[in-house]
Parts: structure tokens; C-alpha cells; sequence
């Protein structure tokens, strides 16, 4: 086999495939920058919130030494855990109160069990007052030298001497850090706390060997317990530990747990209470509304779609613009728009006050009110199905659709899901017509005159022959539709009242009012999931690349 | 569909008519709430119906006051400069980035070409209340993860115009990328190689024959990330502070605390502004396909 050279006189299949990896580094190159931007500016911030849905370091961190020995206690015993803990407990709560982070942790564990904010900030501002003070100035009695904020340092330096008092090294280590970091003193210049003072007390009663010698025999022992119980009965309460406790590790799972009406309890995940219910309602009552905005709008777009797709193409292109103006108009505009219209005092409100009043109106009312009647009871349907679901699954918030509150005259179209409906419907009408239109036109419209020339009715042809070949598009119109429906959050914020919001103001509410940001991202993770499960069936039946824009 | 034909028998008639009448009122249906924001704009009266007077085509009833108020009230015309502040510097990241890596995305062979594709594209898919929750968590104080621990920056991105461009220009890049390379699929490679073979080194070859003919492309592309950045409002929510305050924003305030009929008039000029990008995209869009010798419509 002869070798095939390349002008350069390298093997042909060595010189075309340097050649290859050449074109594709170049592709890469070009491609570098823009996904090293949206890594940093939109991959790392999804990756952010997932985490965060997790992460749980806050209790470790407050709360080191705490967590540490609250192993050893049983939380099946139903008694608070012993002095160890509670000892453990005063040197965090001291340190944490002078970093103030006692009260951030307060409001974390406060989602689990309610109190525990108050219980914490109460802590924090009696923690400096504890009896603990006897120590130090029995210490500082019996021996001067403990007195001395040099000599201490001196022996914190010391190896032997922390050998022989571990845990006062480790709270002088403590105090140090935290004396340079929030009263930027030098440590060799301050007299240790009443707290490094305690350790030392506790180590030496145990029969630990001080620097310098130290009779604290008739120095009687402080309980750190009690002490606590004086501030707040709470800390005697079991279930106060037992959340302390579940949520020690640094990943929790606890999050979830909540976004899905359950809670972290001693044997596990446990249903909270039917008052306590929202999520999973609001889940399934955001699910049925964006396949009702879906319904609603293969039902208003495919007659257009068809339309458009088999009209001449100039009237067709004038047609377009109808549907493409509102693709263009702001979002806020149309919201707006509707939130004007729909009002009580609004002008489709008004415009139905004033038919009332015309002879027609009049003479048809009674028509007016038959067919009222038949969407009224359409909708009574829809709704008993839907409580039937949520009975199943045990939500107490059942979908409403208050039509006729205000009587046949003013209906009240706005702040429910009515009005969320409708405005949403609109909003998100030329998202469906578009991919049908462009599926619509590859349909050859002589297969229907096939169909009927070999004997089928109107229907038949429609139903057999056109209808099937128009699916791909119905397919990607409605996964288009109900993705960007179930992420709303702008016009059910402005239209939908209390009844008619979707799972994302919950999100929005939880970052901005109630600051459980954990939440937050929990329900969020779980929203995108739910989104990228449709964007992967999205990219099978349709593919990303074939996206379109405006026709 | 064609015209009635003459054979058609009664019921196909009156299918054929009623037919247009649904499509009519579907029409109206998507059309009537962005007109009918037109003249309640002109009311003189703070009212968001038509007054008696408006009806009987009264000049008195009609006023530009709901404009003059637009332009004359500091919060509004604060908003407004905001907004054309963001928009443009958003979009001009996201379009030069954006063109460059269409470019290499449509080259014959690019390894990983659908995950790359996905993550571009991702903005777009993800609901904008995730992308906000996420840039809120991350731009307040942006690390760098390592295996060995993460590295805090040592400034944050929240609350400041900075972090709203970031955010905007992600969230427009995926509008680029789809309209370029769209655009590229018809574009002639030949073309680029009869240019270097004539001596144009690649940065000639890019501006004198590759750019003029993706152009029309790319402006509409940027047309969608400016509209995209002009018109949001959930991360700005979220990342930006009182600072950024955007027209949106603004609007959004104000239709959720106290509905003010200034809110029309803005609509009504921002109705007049998506007019214009609308006629642009159009246009564009045609001159591209007859560039590319596809026949018009």
C-alpha cells in the first residue's frame, strides 16, 4: 500500500486531520467567550440557587461545639440534653452573639419551629449576664497571675499548658479570634471573658493541672442549665433540641421536604398538618392552569393557524402582523392592558352595563344568560373534577371561578383565575400560533382535495388527513406554551389576586418578604426540573435548533 | 383557504362564513386590548374607561395631561434614562458575543455542538423567576469554585448597573444566537474560502464578506435582545437596587400598588415603539431572504 503524501510530505491523513483539529480549536475559540459568559453570568447563578436548596452550614457554624456534643444525646428520651450541651451551647452563644450571627440562625431554625427567633434573641442578650462572673473573679483571687492578659498569652503559647487544658485553649483560641475580628484589641492586652474563665474552672475541677496552681474547692459549680432556663423556659423544651438536632448536618434535605408540605421530623419526613398545606396545591393549581392557558390556546390558534397557513401570502403577511404586534408589545403593556379592561369599573364591565341597557340587550338577554349559564356550568364541571383531584391529594384550596359575584351586570374578572386565564391566554396566543403556522405551511392543502375526491366528508378529511400531519405543530406550540405559562410570575402577580398566582410568587415572596431563601430555591429547583423535563421532550419532538422567531 | 368555490353547498357556506367570523373574533381578541389602550391614554379624566364625553367624540374629554405627566415627572423620566442605559450596553454584549459564537457554532465541526447549543439557548427556556432567583443568591456575592473551596470575590453585583447589564445580556444572548444562525444556514462558506484564496486574511474576510451578508440577522437578533432587556422586569426586581429603577419596573410598581392612568400613556408610547421594531424585523427579514436568494415569503 503506497503511502499518499501531502505537499508538505507529510502523510495525507496526518496533514487532513491536523487540518480537522485546527477548523474545530478555531470553532472553539469562537465559541470560548461567550460560553465563559454565560457560565459566569446565568450557569453559575442556577448552580448557586441548587445548591443553596441544600446547603444547611449555618447551624454547624453558629453552633460548632453545640453540634458536636449534641451526639451523645438521645432525642427519644423526651428531656432536655445535660450541662456538656448546655456548657457547649454558652460559649456559642456568646461567640455567636458578638459575631451577631445568633439571631441569623435564629430566624433559619424559626421556618422549622416557630419561636425559636425570639428564643435566640433573647438568648443573645442574656448570655452576657449569666452567673458565670463568679469564676472569674474566684480565679482571679486565688492566684493574681490569672489577671494578667500577657500572661495569659504566654501560656496559650505554651504547649505543655494547652496540653494539660484543651478546652481552655480552645475557647481562649475562640475569644482571640473574635477579639481581634469585632474589637480589633490585641488579644495579649485583654483579660479573658467570663466564658474562657469557666472552661478553665470546669477542666480544673476535673482534675486538670493549671499553670498555676489553684484551690477552687469552695467555688461552687454554676449551671449553665439552669441559666438558660432563667432566660427562657424553651431551652428546656425537648422539641427546641430535637430541631436543633435534625438540623445539625451541613446538607439538609429539609427544604424539599417543606416545598412539598412535609417536614423533618424525628423518624423522617411527616405530613405538617392540612392547615399548613399550600405547596403541592399550588403546584398542581399552577399545572392545571398552564394546561388550561394551553387548552385555550390550541383552541383560539389553531383556526388562525389555519387561516394564515392557507390564505394567499399577502393577505396572509397583513394577517401576520395582527398576531405578530401583540408578540412585539411589551409584556407590561398587554398586562396592563387587561388589567384595565377586566376591572370592575373597566370598559368590558361597562360595555356589558351599557348592552344591558339597549332594547337588543334587552330582548336578548335571556340568550346572553342561557349561554353564561352553559359556560357557568362548564366551568362547575371543571371544578368538580378539580376538587375531586385535590381531595386525593388531601389540599384544602380548591379552584374557583367566580364569574357572576356581582350578578349578570359586572362580573368579576379580575383577581382570580379568571383573569389570569384570559390575560395569560393572550399573552401567550402568539407563541402557539407561531410554530403551527410554520408546521401548517409544509401541509400541501391538495391532500385534502385527495381526500375528498376519494369520497370523505369535510370532516373526515380534516380529521384523518389533516389533523394528523398538523400534530408536530400542536406538539411544540403546547410544550412552548406550557413552559413559558408555568414560570409566570409578572401578570398572575398583577391579575390573579390571591387565588389565581402560580408557584412563582411563592418563590417571589420567599425571596423578598420572608427571607427563607432556602425555600425559595427548593421550590425553585423543583419548578425547573418540571421545565427542563419538558425542554428535553421539546428538543426530541421539535429540537433547539429549530426555533423560531417571528415567522 | 381558498375562495368559496361556486359548487359549495349550503352548509359548506355557511361553514365557510362562520368560519371567518371565529377568526375575526379571535383577531379581536388579540389585537382589541393593545388598541383599545390607544385612546383611554388621551382621557381627560383620571378615569380607565370612557368617559360620556370621550364617546361623543367631545374634544373636551381628550387630553395629552397623562403624557405630560410622563414627561415631566422625575420617577418616570429616571425610569426611562435607566432603561436606555441598560438596554443598549446589554445588547451590544450580547450581540458581539453572540455573532462570534454563532460563527463558530456553524462551522462543520464543532465537537459537543448540542450541549454547547443547549447551554446558549438555556436562558431562554429557564423561567425568568429561577434565572432572578439564582443571579439574586449568586450576584450579591459571586465566587469561584475550586476543589479546594470557594473563593469570595471581594465585591458584589446586586445593586448595581453592572449586574443588571450582566444579567440582561445573558438572557439576551439567546435571541442572537438563534436569529444568526439562522441566518448562517444559507450563508455560502465557499464565499469565505474564494476570499482567502483571493488574500483577505480572516478579519477582512469576516467584515467585507461574511458580516454585510449575516447582517440583517444580527440587527434583527439584537432587535430581540434589546426588546428582551428593554422590556424586563423580573431579574431587574431582583438583582437591581432603586438605582436601576427601569421603565418596566416602574410600570410594574405602578400597576401593583397604585394604578396611575400615566401607565396608559407609557403603554401607548411603548405600543408606538414595538410598531417601529416590528416594520424593522420585517424588513430585515425580508432583505435577508432575498440576499440569500430565497424567494420573498
Amino acid at each position: 500500500m503506497t503511502l499518499v503524501l501531502a505537499a508538505d510530505g507529510r502523510p495525507l491523513k496526518a496533514s487532513l486531520n491536523r487540518a480537522l483539529r485546527r477548523q474545530k480549536l478555531r470553532a472553539l475559540m469562537l465559541i470560548a467567550p461567550l460560553l465563559i459568559f454565560i457560565l459566569v453570568s446565568f450557569v453559575m447563578p442556577i448552580a448557586d440557587m441548587l445548591f443553596r436548596s441544600v446547603e444547611n452550614e449555618i447551624v454547624v457554624e453558629t453552633l460548632p461545639r453545640t453540634v458536636a456534643t449534641l451526639d451523645g444525646w438521645d432525642s427519644e428520651s423526651g428531656q432536655a440534653p445535660d450541662e456538656d450541651v448546655f456548657t457547649a451551647l454558652y460559649f456559642d452563644m456568646v461567640l455567636a452573639t458578638e459575631y451577631k450571627t445568633h439571631t441569623r440562625l435564629g430566624s433559619r431554625l424559626n421556618y422549622e419551629m416557630t419561636g425559636i427567633s425570639s428564643l435566640f434573641r433573647k438568648s443573645g442578650r442574656g448570655v452576657g449576664r449569666f452567673d458565670t462572673d463568679t469564676y472569674t473573679d474566684a480565679i482571679q483571687a486565688a492566684d493574681p497571675a490569672y489577671a494578667d492578659p500577657a500572661q495569659w498569652a504566654a501560656w496559650m503559647a505554651d504547649d505543655t499548658v494547652r496540653a494539660a487544658l484543651p478546652m481552655t485553649a480552645n475557647t481562649y483560641d475562640a475569644w482571640a479570634a473574635m477579639i481581634i475580628e469585632t474589637e480589633e484589641d490585641v488579644p495579649a492586652e485583654e483579660v479573658p471573658w467570663n466564658f474562657v474563665f469557666t472552661s478553665l474552672y470546669l477542666e480544673v475541677t476535673e482534675g486538670a493541672e493549671p499553670p498555676v496552681a489553684l484551690d477552687l474547692s469552695g467555688v461552687p459549680l454554676v449551671s449553665l442549665r439552669d441559666q438558660f432556663a432563667d432566660v427562657d423556659e424553651d431551652w428546656l423544651d425537648p422539641e427546641v433540641w430535637q430541631v436543633v438536632k435534625i438540623y445539625s448536618p451541613e446538607y439538609t434535605n429539609g427544604y424539599f421536604l417543606n416545598s412539598v408540605d412535609r417536614f423533618k421530623g424525628a423518624e423522617g419526613a411527616e405530613v405538617r398538618p392540612e392547615n399548613e398545606q399550600i405547596y403541592i396545591t399550588l403546584f398542581i393549581r399552577t399545572m392545571i392552569m398552564s394546561g388550561s392557558i394551553m387548552g385555550m390556546c390550541v383552541l383560539l390558534g389553531y383556526p388562525i393557524a389555519w387561516l394564515l397557513a392557507n390564505l394567499p401570502a399577502r393577505k396572509a403577511n397583513l394577517l401576520m402582523i395582527l398576531v405578530l404586534l401583540p408578540f412585539w408589545t411589551s409584556l407590561l403593556v398587554r398586562t396592563s392592558a387587561w388589567k384595565v379592561l377586566l376591572q370592575q369599573q373597566g370598559v368590558i364591565n361597562d360595555t356589558l352595563v351599557w348592552y344591558h341597557s339597549t332594547w337588543f340587550g334587552q330582548l336578548l338577554d335571556p340568550v346572553f344568560m342561557g349561554l353564561l349559564n352553559i359556560c357557568y356550568a362548564f366551568v362547575n364541571v371543571i371544578t368538580w373534577v378539580w376538587n375531586v383531584i385535590n381531595g386525593i391529594w388531601g389540599g384544602t384550596d380548591g379552584l374557583y371561578m367566580d364569574w357572576a359575584v356581582a350578578g349578570f351586570e359586572r362580573l368579576a374578572l379580575i383577581n382570580n383565575q379568571t383573569g389570569t386565564i384570559i390575560a395569560m391566554t393572550h399573552i401567550l396566543l402568539p407563541f402557539m400560533i407561531l410554530p403551527l403556522f410554520s408546521v401548517m405551511k409544509t401541509i400541501p392543502i391538495s391532500y385534502l382535495r385527495a381526500a375528498k375526491s376519494l369520497g370523505a366528508t369535510n370532516w373526515t378529511a380534516f380529521w384523518r388527513v389533516y389533523f394528523p400531519q398538523s400534530v408536530p405543530g400542536i406538539g411544540a406550540g403546547c410544550i412552548l406554551v406550557f413552559i413559558l405559562s408555568i414560570g409566570y410570575y409578572i401578570t398572575p402577580e398583577l391579575v390573579g389576586g390571591t387565588k389565581g398566582v402560580f408557584i412563582s410568587n411563592r418563590i417571589a415572596y420567599h425571596i423578598s418578604s420572608s427571607l427563607n431563601w432556602g425555600l425559595a430555591a427548593a421550590l425553585g429547583t423543583i419548578l425547573l426540573v418540571i421545565v427542563m423535563g419538558l425542554y428535553w421532550m421539546y428538543d426530541k419532538i421539535v429540537g433547539i435548533d429549530n426555533v423560531k422567531l417571528g415567522g | 383557504m381558498s375562495a368559496l368555490p361556486a359548487y359549495a353547498t349550503t352548509g359548506q357556506r355557511i361553514w365557510y362564513y362562520s368560519f371567518r367570523v371565529i377568526c375575526g373574533l379571535i383577531f379581536f381578541f388579540l389585537i382589541a386590548p393593545i388598541v383599545v389602550i390607544i385612546p383611554l391614554s388621551f382621557n381627560a379624566e383620571n378615569f380607565f374607561t370612557f368617559t360620556p364625553e370621550m364617546l361623543s367624540l367631545d374634544p373636551a374629554g381628550f387630553s395629552t395631561k397623562h403624557y405630560q405627566d410622563f414627561f415631566t415627572s422625575s420617577d418616570w423620566q429616571l425610569a426611562l434614562r435607566n432603561s436606555l442605559k441598560i438596554a443598549p450596553v446589554a445588547t451590544f454584549l450580547s450581540v458581539s458575543l453572540g455573532t462570534l459564537a454563532a460563527i463558530g457554532l456553524s462551522q462543520s465541526h464543532v465537537p459537543f455542538r448540542r450541549a454547547i447549543m443547549a447551554i446558549l439557548i438555556s436562558p431562554m427556556i429557564v423561567p425568568l423567576i429561577i434565572s432572578a432567583t439564582g443571579m439574586y443568591f449568586f450576584y450579591s456575592n459571586p465566587y469561584i469554585p475550586t476543589p479546594f473551596g470557594r473563593i469570595d470575590l471581594p465585591f458584589t453585583l446586586t445593586g448595581t448597573y453592572w449586574g443588571v447589564v450582566l444579567a440582561h445580556a445573558a438572557l439576551g444572548i439567546p435571541f442572537v444566537i438563534i436569529t444568526v444562525t439562522a441566518t448562517l444556514v444559507g450563508f455560502d462558506q465557499s464565499l469565505t474560502r474564494a476570499a482567502a484564496n483571493m488574500g483577505a486574511n480572516p478579519v477582512t474576510t469576516f467584515f467585507r464578506v461574511q458580516m454585510p451578508l449575516i447582517l440583517p440577522g444580527v440587527v434583527s437578533g439584537g432587535l430581540f435582545a434589546f426588546i428582551t432587556s428593554f422590556d424586563e422586569v423580573v431579574v431587574v426586581l431582583f438583582v437591581g437596587s432603586a438605582g436601576q429603577k427601569t421603565l418596566p419596573w416602574q410600570m410594574f410598581t405602578g400597576l401593583r400598588e397604585q394604578i396611575s392612568p400615566t401607565i396608559l400613556a407609557v403603554a401607548t408610547i411603548l405600543i408606538a415603539v414595538s410598531v417601529v421594531l416590528l416594520i424593522v424585523v420585517e424588513m430585515l427579514r425580508r432583505r435577508s431572504e432575498r440576499l440569500r436568494g430565497l424567494s420573498p415569503a
